[in-house]
């Protein structure tokens, strides 16, 4: 109970930064739908919607990297990630906390996003909303990961999407396959091994990421 | 309390000090002192456990729950009130009756009134006595500070020497310091940097 005690008040923590500061989510709403309404445009006539589907990805991914890249700001600020990591709680706990609150963030993108792709190109089945939220949770799990790596270098900017994107291939396959494949449940379930593999691996060694 | 026999740190080529011993008993207070670039924060980061040495012996008889660390940097969240970010590391750090720690420490640094402003709103002064709060919030065994006197005015450094006073012989001191004149009353030991 300890550890989800732990998890809970740092997640608040995250959300509670963030709706103060307001830095990640207006600029995660403002990119997705400025980038959906650039495909709406550039998108030629009859494309079909598969490719739709791929340009919703790829607002999807990069609305996803830019929340990963602000992530652990309010850590570095007065480096307050040192007294997290001294604290006696598992430090797992702190990535658990940062993947939640990320995907807080991205799911609330989202909400807006997914409407106005709905809107601008074709209408979202089941088996595609359950791609994209397995999908939201491989890529803050990983991703929260990656960005605490990134966020101990000086070339954080450049890093996070050399470290981000390959990852996120499978995912972006996935997610895709869910909303355009005859079966769907092939990559649904891909996407949830894929989710909870890198998950375990994630929680497992964010300790060796953040300390020395 | 600390035990640490030819402590060496090196980033890559460059090392920081090496051949360093340093022997602190229960109850000890030493004064670190050293030019700029000595590594007085890299000695006091290996002792919480921030930092590993490069080669030597160190035990340092208290777990992470027990330290407390005071950085250059305060160490908490500025878009959080001195309450909150109390509030979180009490709840990490188990700090039992955790309000009435928070409110009399609050209190006692002069942050009161302050509580529920943000801390991008604090001073640098107010900044340092909310990291002394947070430092001392969970009653640690071993308190390790780095400059706690930097940024606080007179007031506050008076202070912050009656806390230090009150602590002395019930808790283990090891700080980081220009000014060891200041402290030279309650230092049991001195280690100088080259």
């Amino acid at each position: 109970m300890t550890y989800f005690s732990d998890v809970a008040a740092l997640t608040r923590k995250d959300l509670r930064v963030e709706l103060r500061g307001r830095d990640t989510l207006p600029a995660m709403l403002l990119f997705v739908l400025a980038t959906l309404v650039v495909f709406h445009f550039a998108l030629p006539e009859g494309s079909g919607d598969t490719a739709a589907y791929g340009l919703l990805w790829v607002a999807i991914v990069f609305t996803a990297l830019l929340g990963l890249s602000r992530a652990w700001v309010p850590e570095q600020e007065h480096r307050v990630l040192d007294g997290l990591v001294l604290a006696p709680c598992d430090r797992s706990a702190i990535w658990v906390g940062k993947t939640l609150a990320t995907l807080v963030f991205l799911l609330a993108a989202q909400a807006v996003a997914l409407p106005a792709f709905v809107l601008f190109f074709e209408p979202l089945d089941a088996p595609a909303l359950a791609g994209v939220l397995l999908a939201d949770i491989g890529i803050c799990a990983v991703g929260s990961l990656m960005s605490a790596m990134a966020a101990a270098s000086r070339a954080r900017e450049v890093l996070l999407p050399l470290l981000v994107l390959p990852l996120a291939i499978p995912l972006i396959v996935g997610g895709v396959g869910a909303a355009v494949s005859a079966e769907p449940d092939r990559f649904i379930l891909f996407l949830l091994l894929y989710d909870a593999v890198f998950a375990v691996l994630s929680w497992a060694s964010f300790e060796y990421v953040v300390t020395e | 309390m600390i035990r640490g026999r030819g402590l060496e740190k090196r980033y890559g080529r460059k090392r920081v000090f090496d051949g360093v011993d340093v022997a602190v008993p229960v109850g000890g207070f030493a004064l670190v002192t050293g030019a700029n670039g000595s590594g007085k924060t890299t000695l006091l980061r290996m002792l919480v456990g921030l930092a590993v040495p490069t080669r030597g012996d160190l035990v340092v008889g208290a777990d992470r729950s027990r330290v407390g660390y005071l950085a250059h940097e305060p160490l908490v969240y500025r878009e959080l009130t001195a309450v909150e970010n109390l509030d979180l590391f009490g709840r990490l750090y188990r700090v039992p009756e955790r309000r009435e720690r928070i409110g009399m420490l609050l209190e006692r640094f002069g942050l009161w009134e302050s509580r529920n402003e943000r801390v991008s709103t604090y001073s640098r002064g107010m900044t340092q006595r909310l990291a002394l709060c947070r430092a001392f919030l969970h009653e640690p065994d071993l308190l390790v500070l780095d400059e706690p006197y930097s940024a606080l005015d007179e007031d506050g450094a008076a202070l912050l020497d009656r806390e230090l006073d009150g602590l002395v012989g019930a808790a283990t001191f090891v700080v980081a310091t220009h000014d060891p004149d200041r402290l030279g009353s309650i230092a049991t030991q001195r280690l100088a940097l080259a």
